[in-house]
């Protein structure tokens, strides 16, 4: 199947003359999990685990065989270590309350890189902070790459737990996992995985990897918004309290205490988002009928050739690695003297779609002395005809602006 | 096009790429910050009042051409005016960016600042052309 077959799925590009590169922020939706979504809701909706009637326990099956899509796609263990949650930011909270809160002693060290976006970052500096732990950071180079020494340098005895994302979202850098997760384990810390850059965009093997946890969005990866992943080893997840309380997660309720529901329900507190994970498992058979593999290689076919064309332009920096073999479909760049801000504006009144701004990662634009930048992010409906696109208007962008500064 | 063309006027680029409003005063009678968290925008307004008139205004920091024009625009206009007149100007700007209603009169009062009234129909930019004036606002009233 080619990137111009796939794109035929997504009425919403379909229906419009745009060009969407943005999907690092979110993805489109193709017909196949719209549609499924709608048949949930006309035929099988119902409150999971509550009812004894047949609809309620085709919600609840529905909401486990999705549960078990997810493990099979990531290849986890055990159906059971896969927790939905709303999100991402949603997952790595569950897990620096419910684990980092409890864990963490006095001294205790947190090393994150500093690429992190902010939901991997903020609960940290909180955690730290609330149990006098030290929060440390991994430093990139030049090329916007994490390198061995300062993997070796920062992940010593004393840290706990090592935060580390897949892919960048700034700089689309697809980060060592492997080699970090075995240098926090050789000096006992555990080690988390932010994937929502990487599982929508190659394939993700949670037990290749030795992630102790993982997570990540649906919406990112086709599927609707307000579903969201936490993988997690079996023994890490037992051990841990409950995130939220109430409803559903419980086994028995006392009137002054009670006891959880075995993992994962015991972190799936109230009604779940069943249409959600209907539409996740929907988005994953999508993406398997096309194959991680060709995913991987439509991307990797539209990243050669944006980088081909941005390069040639003359008014242009691209920041983030030389070497494409250690890069994923996110291209962080600037005009020359143009703030991004104005660029994006241009660039839509054009009808092209990217992001600008500081991208939720405040400490890493710092680090590399910018304010902001802008980002296009491909996907598998993305064509070569989209870059052609983006080229023409950037050179628009350059024409609004030569008339006042030398760009 | 032709929104294009209304947004990056000749006022607009003009301002966001000439330097004389930006700059420290010496002996500023106060200060004040100005942040957009969303797209990065972070101005500083410096104020010298000679009682209840600015005697001098001006501005340092870093953001989008829409957002330098605003404030260059803002100082250009508020420079020599009392507090109140100040005040009275920043409440019309505001207005006219958050489309409510405004006579003919009182945007004749903004003189160059009329230029970003077609920001208005671009909602991803209002907060960039505003960030200068709700500062201003805050300095003033102080």
């Amino acid at each position: 199947m080619t990137n111009y077959d796939i794109k035929k799925d997504f009425s919403i590009l379909n229906n419009q003359d745009i060009v969407y590169l943005d999907s690092g922020a979110t993805a489109q939706k193709p017909k196949q999990v719209i549609e499924a979504v709608n048949e949930y809701y006309e035929l099988s909706n119902a409150n999971p685990h509550r009812g004894a009637y047949k609809l309620s326990i085709k919600a609840t099956e529905v909401y486990d065989e999705a549960r078990e899509k997810v493990a099979n796609f990531i290849n986890a263990k055990l159906k059971d270590e896969i927790v939905f949650t709303r999100n991402a930011t949603e997952s790595l909270n569950l897990i620096a309350y419910s684990y980092g809160m409890d864990k963490l002693k006095k001294n205790d060290k947190v090393v994150l890189s500093i690429m992190e976006h902010h939901s991997n970052l903020v609960p940290w500096q909180y955690v730290t902070q609330k149990t006098n732990s030290v929060l440390e950071y991994m430093y990139i180079n030049k090329d916007g790459e994490i390198t061995t020494s300062e993997i070796n340098e920062k992940i010593v005895p004393g840290v706990k737990i090592v935060g580390i994302t897949q892919v960048s979202n700034v700089l689309g850098t697809i980060n060592p996992i492997k080699e970090i997760a075995k240098r926090a384990h050789e000096v006992g810390a555990i080690v988390i995985v932010d994937a929502s850059q990487s599982v929508p965009h190659f394939k993700v093997d949670v037990r290749e990897l030795d992630a102790d946890f993982l997570v990540f969005s649906g919406h990112k990866m086709l599927s609707p918004l307000g579903i969201g992943v936490l993988y997690g080893k079996m023994e890490l997840l037992k051990n841990m309290r409950p995130f939220l309380y109430g409803g559903d997660m419980i086994e028995y309720v006392y009137e002054q205490n009670t006891t959880y529901a075995p993992v994962p329900t015991k972190f799936e507190a109230g009604t779940q988002n069943v249409g959600g994970a209907v539409g996740l498992s929907s988005a994953i058979d999508y993406l398997n009928n096309i194959g991680m593999s060709e995913v991987e290689e439509i991307e990797k076919e539209l990243l050669e050739y944006a980088m081909k064309r941005l390069s040639e332009l003359d008014f242009i920096t691209i920041y983030g690695p030389k070497n494409l073999q250690n890069h994923s479909g996110v291209i962080s760049f600037n005009v020359n003297g143009v703030h991004p801000h104005d660029v994006s504006s241009i660039l839509d009144s054009q009808n092209v779609c990217i992001r600008s701004g500081n991208h939720c990662a405040q400490p890493l634009l710092r680090y590399m002395g910018l304010d902001s930048t802008c980002r296009v992010s491909f996907y598998i409906y993305n064509t070569k005809e989209d870059i052609d696109k983006l080229i023409n208007a950037l050179l628009k962008t350059k024409e609004v602006f030569a008339k006042w500064i030398n760009i | 096009m032709d929104n294009l063309e209304s947004i990056y006027t000749d006022v607009i680029m003009q301002h966001s790429t000439e330097t004389y409003n930006k700059k420290k005063i010496d002996n500023p009678t106060a200060m004040e910050h100005g942040h957009n968290p969303s797209c990065g925008d972070d101005i500083t307004l410096e104020i010298k009042m000679n009682n209840n008139v600015i005697e001098d205004l001006s501005f340092t920091g870093h953001g989008c051409a829409i957002s330098q024009a605003s404030t260059s625009i803002m100082i250009d206009l508020l420079k020599g005016k009392t507090k109140e007149e100040a005040l009275e100007l920043i409440n019309i700007f505001i207005r006219m960016i958050k489309r409510e209603k405004i006579s003919e009169e009182e945007l004749d009062k903004l003189e160059e600042a009329r230029a970003l009234q077609n920001i208005s129909n671009m909602p991803a930019r209002v907060k960039c052309a505003e960030l200068a004036w709700y500062t201003m606002q805050k300095l003033i009233e102080k």
